[in-house]
């Protein structure tokens, strides 16, 4: 395949940025997304070119580094990560805009790669269960509904790659953000947390600029993991009940 | 009493296996020095010696803790455990990681599940048993005292875990459920779904995050370590570059931990992510720490095979997959009928059919090399013929396809994905590739390598399983090191040196060591040559799988041996780096991992030559029973090879640890 790239390049955090194209040749179907821009970033380099700068590290789908916009999708077309991504979802002769994330909260570090630690600062305002290591009961001592345990499962499935904040024209980040409540409070060990999680994690992820929600829903058809969109509702819940009801703080 | 006795075999030398061309003789004309042995073990019985050593180490004084700081180089299972511990403590933790995030170490990726000899199963499981299948699943080159220590703590990890929230799989009545894995014959093995790693490493990432809030740790995260400081024969810091700003700066402790994981990506295409490298591991190396058994590395056998040289990395299907599915290939030679048209006759069950007790679920280094044998006899399916199938028609019809969707689904989501064929229908293909590294730091009981207030944890280390891995054993060990082991052991070490006096940028050590590293990135970038970094990775990766992989010959190692002084020198002469250092600079980074990949290589391959023995991960071809399984020569080989370095290119001084077996009695491993 013959392919047309555009892409979004940018020295670093304060220089601007802009779309620049360029044509690769010989894709092949079976190449995954990255693979296809190492081909490219092969050729810039020995043409003397600044290779093209994207986050990627584990490539199976699960680390959550890889986060590009690809023709307007946070990951692409398929629901997946850019890194499962295969050029068989293209064609031969396509022109194809590669993004980096776009979200206030944000900001970009140097073409596609930027900065999630937000999402970090968010997980450090709750989003655990306080357990210091040696102080744990027997496993068993605590039998978990089989429901509860998968119900927190799903939520805690996401990989934290930031494609729903990506994908919401708010740049909301409700969805990552009810992934971890909701997968913590269900679970009987989360419960003497349960308040100060989510009403710190809330006060945090506003704190750090992402937008508000309006129930738009990219954010769950964005994301690669299937993070379901009621979660979001499930942690309206848990915030109300939290603030009716005073967080038990010490 | 160390648990190794300095007998006469570690007297009677290898030395010099030197013989042939006068190109490589100065570097595999190694000499043997002073035996190690581990002098940190208790002596007594095996069940004992994990209580008697913490009852033995000095303890420091909680109010004296924040005055100490321990760097602590990764965040996966190992380094994130470590940070959060040691940090509850009370310790002062500066932390690092390569990627944007702790949440992402590799260690994210592991999918089957985590060993604990909890016993819920009431299969006849015990912390013996687990101590029993590690020793012999290593092919009897692990140290008992370190085994069985991680078999107690195996049953506490789970406790742990479960206390932080990781969402484990449950039976309907609440219970944790447990699945079997390879090479063994009891259900012991805890997972949450195919993405045991992942909800393991985010629980040990939680507990870290609060460690962050709380101040007790400094997080950098996006720098990456590059050399290491020692002053006056201790480990007192590092050098790290800041990814994003290029800024090459120098970090101070008083104990220095490293987990920065495996080597694997020294093949190029393995499992491990992208970015996993071995520099943290190398250039300690460099500064003292010895490095054990290089050579123990692991193939794993049920990966996607790769689909042409487009190929950036390999992807693994979790070896769960053996419980259900069957392997096999077509009786005949070049047989290219789809799966579906081979009637079953035709088809040879070959794991079932030379291991019938274990069939499917033989370790993972027999199968492995089972699936080269069949390919190599031109039977392998799928392009190039490097593929044996992997088959759930059976599963399928007995468990109906819910239940193999409920069990494996994510996993059969992601076969899909990546090759466009739905294995609920067909056949999947799969094939063997490097996965794991047995070998690294050389440490002892403690964790601490041969450079004191240096530790390494998790994969890093060389420690517990011997010459090959079982299944769902790395995430127990990357655990019970961070959260139990090393939280214990390196308050010994602390509280033996309580009053380190203060180093910083101006000591000579840290000048110089930041001087060498600044000239090394300004040395790379400076070549400006014609040749891009992955170019070097993959040549000197694909030297490696020729000749250091699943089957390794003298002749091959010595050819290997013979080339890799030559694309090192190459490698100096045309490297291409474009940019900056005062940037992000991927191929900067990339750069300067080949630097050390270059080197680690050479000891890779010079182990593999001294060690004329099959065992577990490590089969040379000279070495093999009749019918063709690994022949282990313990009289020659008992000990665990720790390398000491002398300089690029020149050979480097062997130092063995007599491996004593007191309960586990070597035998030749027989899974039939």
């Amino acid at each position: 395949m013959k392919l047309t790239l555009r892409v979004w390049r940018q020295q670093n955090a304060d220089a601007p940025g802009a779309m620049v194209t360029y044509e690769v040749d010989g894709v092949s179907k079976d190449m995954s997304f990255l693979e296809m821009l190492d081909t490219l970033n092969e050729d810039l380099i020995l043409r003397g070119e600044e290779p093209v700068a994207f986050d990627h590290d584990c490539r199976e789908g699960i680390c959550g580094a890889c986060s590009l916009v690809i023709n307007g999708d946070a990951h692409g077309p398929e629901r997946t990560t850019t890194c499962q991504l295969h050029m068989r979802s293209f064609t031969d002769g396509d022109t194809i805009d590669v993004e980096p994330w776009r979200a206030a909260a944000f900001p970009v570090v140097k073409d596609l790669v930027v900065d999630r630690s937000a999402f970090d600062r968010i997980i450090q305002a709750g989003g655990y269960i306080t357990a210091p290591t040696g102080s744990a009961p027997e496993a068993h001592a605590t039998a978990v509904p089989k429901a509860d345990a998968d119900h927190a499962f799903e939520h805690a499935e996401c990989i934290g790659c930031g494609a729903c904040v990506a994908a919401c024209p708010n740049g909301s980040a409700m969805l990552f953000t009810s992934a971890k409540v909701n997968h913590l409070n269900v679970l009987p060990q989360g419960a003497p947390e349960r308040e100060t999680r989510v009403l710190d994690m809330v006060a945090t992820m506003d704190d750090e600029g992402f937008g508000g929600c309006t129930l738009t829903g990219e954010c769950a058809t964005a994301c690669p993991k299937g993070i379901p969109l009621p979660s979001i509702a499930a942690m309206n819940r848990e915030w109300l009940r939290a603030v009716r009801k005073g967080p038990r703080r010490p | 009493m160390s648990t190794s006795t300095n007998t006469t075999t570690s007297k009677s030398t290898a030395t010099s296996t030197s013989t042939t061309t006068p190109t490589m003789s100065a570097y595999t004309d190694f000499s043997t020095g002073e035996p190690l042995a581990d002098t940190k073990a208790p002596a007594g019985p095996v069940a004992e010696r994990w209580d008697r050593r913490r009852f033995e180490a000095k303890l420091v004084n909680p109010a004296n803790r924040r005055k100490h700081t321990v760097i602590v180089v990764g965040t996966g299972l190992a380094g994130g455990a470590a940070g959060a511990t040691l940090a509850e403590q009370g310790y002062h933790v500066v932390q690092f990681c390569y990627s944007d995030s702790p949440r992402r170490a590799h260690s994210i990726a592991a999918q089957g599940g985590i060993n604990a000899a909890k016993n819920y199963r009431n299969d006849g499981d015990s912390i013996h048993r687990l101590f029993y299948d590690t020793v012999k699943g290593g092919d009897f080159r692990a140290r008992e005292s370190n085994v069985h220590r991680l078999a107690q703590i195996s049953v506490e990890i789970i406790d742990q875990c479960v206390a932080q929230g990781v969402p484990f799989a449950r039976e309907y009545g609440g219970l944790l459920d447990t699945r079997s894995f390879g090479g063994v014959q009891v259900s012991r093995t805890f997972y949450a779904r195919g993405q045991t790693g992942q909800q393991l490493l985010l629980g040990a990432y939680q507990a870290l995050s609060r460690q962050i809030a709380a101040g007790n740790v400094e997080m950098h995260a996006r720098t990456e370590m590059l050399d290491l400081i020692v002053v006056d024969g201790r480990a007192r810091g590092i050098v790290a570059r800041d990814l994003v700003t290029g800024a090459i700066s120098a970090y101070f402790a008083d104990a220095v931990v490293l987990a920065s994981g495996g080597y694997g990506n020294v093949f190029y295409l393995s499992t491990n992510a992208m970015n996993s490298n071995a520099t943290a591991v190398w250039r300690a190396h460099r500064r003292g720490a010895y490095f054990g058994n290089p050579c123990f590395t692991q193939i794993h056998p049920t990966c996607i095979p790769r689909t042409g040289d487009h190929q950036s990395k390999l992807t693994l299907m979790s070896e769960s997959l053996r419980n259900d599915g069957r392997i096999w290939v077509p009786k005949a030679k070049g047989d290219t009928r789809p799966p579906a048209e081979i009637p079953e006759d035709e088809r040879d069950y070959y794991l079932e059919r030379i291991y019938p007790s274990f069939g499917n679920l033989v370790p993972r280094d027999i199968a492995s090399r089972a699936a080269k044998n069949v390919c190599d006899e031109g039977r392998g399916v799928g392009p190039g013929g490097q593929g044996v199938y992997l088959d759930f028609a059976d599963a399928i019809r007995r468990m109906g396809k819910e239940k193999v969707a409920e069990k494996y689904g994510n996993l059969f989501d992601m076969y899909e994905r990546i090759t466009a064929e739905n294995p609920y229908e067909v056949p999947m293909r799969i094939y063997p590739a490097v996965h794991y590294t047995m070998g690294g730091l050389w440490v002892d009981y403690d964790l601490q390598t041969t450079v004191p207030g240096l530790f390494a944890i998790g994969e890093a280390n060389f420690s517990d399983h011997g010459a090959n891995r079982l299944g769902a054993s790395a995430l127990m060990q990357g655990l019970a090191d961070g959260y139990f082991v090393l939280p214990s052991t390196i308050n010994d070490y602390l509280a033996r040196n309580p009053h380190a006096t203060p180093v910083d940028d101006t000591h000579p050590e840290a000048v110089s060591v930041l001087r060498e590293t600044r000239e090394r990135v300004e040395r790379l970038l400076a070549v400006d040559g014609d040749r891009t970094p992955d170019s070097f990775h993959r040549e000197i990766g694909e030297l490696m799988w020729e000749y250091c992989g699943m089957a390794r010959t003298e002749a091959g190692l010595r050819k290997a041996l013979a080339r890799i002084p030559e694309i090192r020198e190459e490698f100096w002469r045309r490297i291409k780096v474009p940019g900056t250092g005062a940037e992000l600079n991927q191929s900067l980074e990339k750069a300067n991992r080949i630097v050390d990949y270059l080197e680690l290589a050479e000891l890779m391959c010079l182990d593999a030559l001294h060690r004329a023995e099959s065992c577990g991960g490590h089969f040379r071809e000279e070495s093999q029973t009749p019918d063709g399984e690994a022949a282990r020569q313990d009289e020659a080989f008992s000990y665990v090879a720790a390398w000491e370095f002398t300089g690029t290119g020149t050979a480097p001084v062997l130092h063995k640890e007599d491996l004593v077996f007191e309960y586990v009695h070597p035998t030749q491993r027989s899974y039939a």
